[in-house]
């Protein structure tokens, strides 16, 4: 198997090698007496966007559950270095992870000004200012119940949930899944914005937006990560990512604007 | 048209008491998916405390009637809090061993009251204006019925006040939601479940000193059996949901009054024939979230 194996001093491009903020070695997770993660590895850069890809039910969301604690797991999880694997959520959560789940998520009785309330974390700066300056939708719609939003909208609740505290790393599942492409360039702006703040690990089916935002990449398939490197490098190798994702990364690894309107990309 | 107030009236008073015990019931479902078949016991608790508390300050007066009110509140809190931390919580996650316990807590407790106030009824009086009646559009109304729809009322008001307007209220309403999200923006939930016990046990407290007056007696028995009840009002009102607990309270006990009267005694039956209409038609309640 061609797989490349994580190293310690992951090189951002023009950023200085550094230890990766999340480390994560041999994890496996078990939903329901089945094993849904058998044996991942990987390392999200100190700084910029790491993408997590894969096809359709190889494990991306279980990774990121087990990895906060929301599903049974074992193996290494260091946050900066720090053991969590045997801490509960929100004691992980509590150290400055930030988590985007694959489906928005949001409360839906409350008012989106509640789901913002609910996410300030003791002992984080809450970083009001920014998040509504992402997204002054909500301030505007701070009274409204966030179940009767759009879809779009909820997104950026459960953005905005995460981007308000000072965190570490956050870990963002499928944000763009579902949105219209309007959206989606709006999401990778927000996103770009947000990795100048904190370091992230992102799924992400749409390739265009993994092309915009991401300088690393691990692929996993049947619960295992299979490969490691540089996003553009995994991107430009066609027969690479149509035997990992299933699809041909067309367009190859060159740089493209959010307005070139390429954002089409097939699911695996 | 006596006959209906007065139904009225002593429907509206069992559904607050059916209330009392059916809020804490939905609340703690709704965020642990626990059923709590201990709750009996915070309420047969209460009345017993109450009891004894009121027979030493002097029944018939009213200090004895608020120091028993106040004491079934504060012995089903601590008690519902204990239970929490002490038993349930050790059983995280694992619904059927947390069942299996408050099942056994429910016996155990029962035995215990019948050990210490022994199997008999102990028939209880409050102060004089209690058991006197009101004269409304014809009807005698027995006291004790406003009062407890007094308490049932603040209870209500206290409880939406504090689900709607407090941080731990907020935790509380997002948890019954998606609990796991709640853990996952950083909040540690288990501090919401004591508290849901807490208020749940309160509320079956002062239920307890409320239907000891209704009924007349307090026996080991009466929480148990006011829980059968409060189950049903539960499930017909839709597990989690305390507007949904208010509702059907109303719902089951008139019903079960005017069934009594009218339809020769058969307010049980209705019921439960009311909870099978609910649940063929409606079945997560009328007000429950997950359909
Ligand atoms: N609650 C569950 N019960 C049983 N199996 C589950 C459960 N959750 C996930 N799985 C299984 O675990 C595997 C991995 O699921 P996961 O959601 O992590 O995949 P994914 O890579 O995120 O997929 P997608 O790209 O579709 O989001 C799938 O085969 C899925 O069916
Ligand atoms: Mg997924």
């Amino acid at each position: 198997m061609t797989s490349t194996q994580p190293r310690g001093d992951v090189a951002v491009d023009g950023a200085p090698a550094g230890d990766p903020v999340l480390r994560v070695r041999g994890l496996s997770a078990h939903v329901a007496g089945q094993q849904v993660v058998e044996h991942v590895d990987l390392d999200v850069a100190p700084v910029g966007v790491t993408a997590l890809l894969g096809r359709n039910g190889v494990g991306k969301t279980s990774t990121i559950k087990a990895v906060l604690g929301l599903i049974g797991r074992s193996g290494t999880v260091e946050l900066d270095g720090a053991d969590l694997v045997h801490l509960p959520t929100h004691q992980i959560v509590q150290r400055g992870v930030g988590y985007v789940p694959e489906d928005r998520e949001v409360f839906s009785g409350l008012t989106v000004t509640d789901n913002l309330r609910l996410a300030e974390r003791r002992g984080s700066r809450h970083r009001y200012d920014l998040v509504y300056d992402l997204f002054p939708e909500l301030q505007e719609r701070g009274a409204q119940a966030a179940g009767t939003l759009s879809g779009g909208q909820q997104q950026m609740v459960s953005l905005a949930r995460a981007l308000l505290n000072d965190n570490q790393v956050l870990l963002v599942d499928e944000p763009t899944k579902g949105l219209a492409p309007r959206l989606v360039q709006e999401v990778s702006r927000v996103l770009a914005r947000a990795a100048q703040v904190a370091p992230i690990l992102l799924v992400e089916q749409n390739l265009q937006v993994v092309r915009d935002l991401a300088q690393h990449a691990v692929v996993l398939t049947d619960g295992r990560s299979v490969h490691h490197g540089p996003a553009a490098d995994f991107l430009a190798d066609d027969a690479l990512t149509q035997r990992l994702l299933g699809v041909h990364a067309e367009g190859g690894g060159e740089p493209t604007d959010g307005g070139s309107g390429h954002t089409g990309e097939e699911r695996a | 048209m006596s006959t209906v107030v007065l139904l009225l009236f002593t429907g509206v008073g069992l559904g607050a008491i059916y209330f009392l015990v059916a809020s804490g019931l939905s609340l703690i479902y709704g965020l642990m998916h626990v059923l709590n078949f201990a709750h009996g016991v915070f309420l047969s608790l209460g009345a017993f405390l109450g009891f004894e508390v009121a027979s030493r300050l002097g029944a018939s007066t009213w200090t004895g009637f608020a120091a028993s009110l106040l004491v079934g509140a504060l012995a089903g809190a601590v008690f519902a809090a204990l239970t929490e931390r002490v038993l349930v919580q050790r059983l995280y996650e694992r619904h059927i061993e947390q069942v299996l316990v408050t099942v056994g807590l429910g016996l155990g407790a029962v035995a215990l009251f019948d050990g210490i106030w022994g199997t008999d009824p102990r028939f209880i009086s409050g102060p004089a204006w209690m058991s006197r009646t009101t004269h409304i559009l014809g009807a005698n109304v027995p006291n004790d019925r406003f009062v407890a729809i007094l308490v049932a009322t603040l209870v209500l008001v206290g409880m939406v006040l504090f689900l709607q307007r407090t941080r731990y209220g907020m935790i509380i309403r997002a948890g019954v939601e998606n609990r796991a999200m709640v853990t996952a923006l950083g909040i540690d939930v288990r501090t919401a479940f004591t508290l849901v016990f807490t208020i749940g046990g309160i509320a079956a407290g002062l239920g307890g000193v409320l239907a000891s007056h209704y009924f007349g007696y307090v026996s080991p028995l009466l929480g148990q059996t006011l829980l059968i009840f409060a189950f049903i009002v539960t499930v017909i009102g839709g597990l989690g949901s305390l507007t949904g607990a208010a509702v059907a309270s109303l719902l089951v006990a008139l019903l079960q009054q005017f069934a009594n009267y009218y339809l020769w005694g058969t307010g049980d039956l209705a019921v439960v024939v009311l909870l099978a209409v609910v649940l063929l038609t409606r079945p997560s309640g009328l007000m429950g979230r997950r359909a």
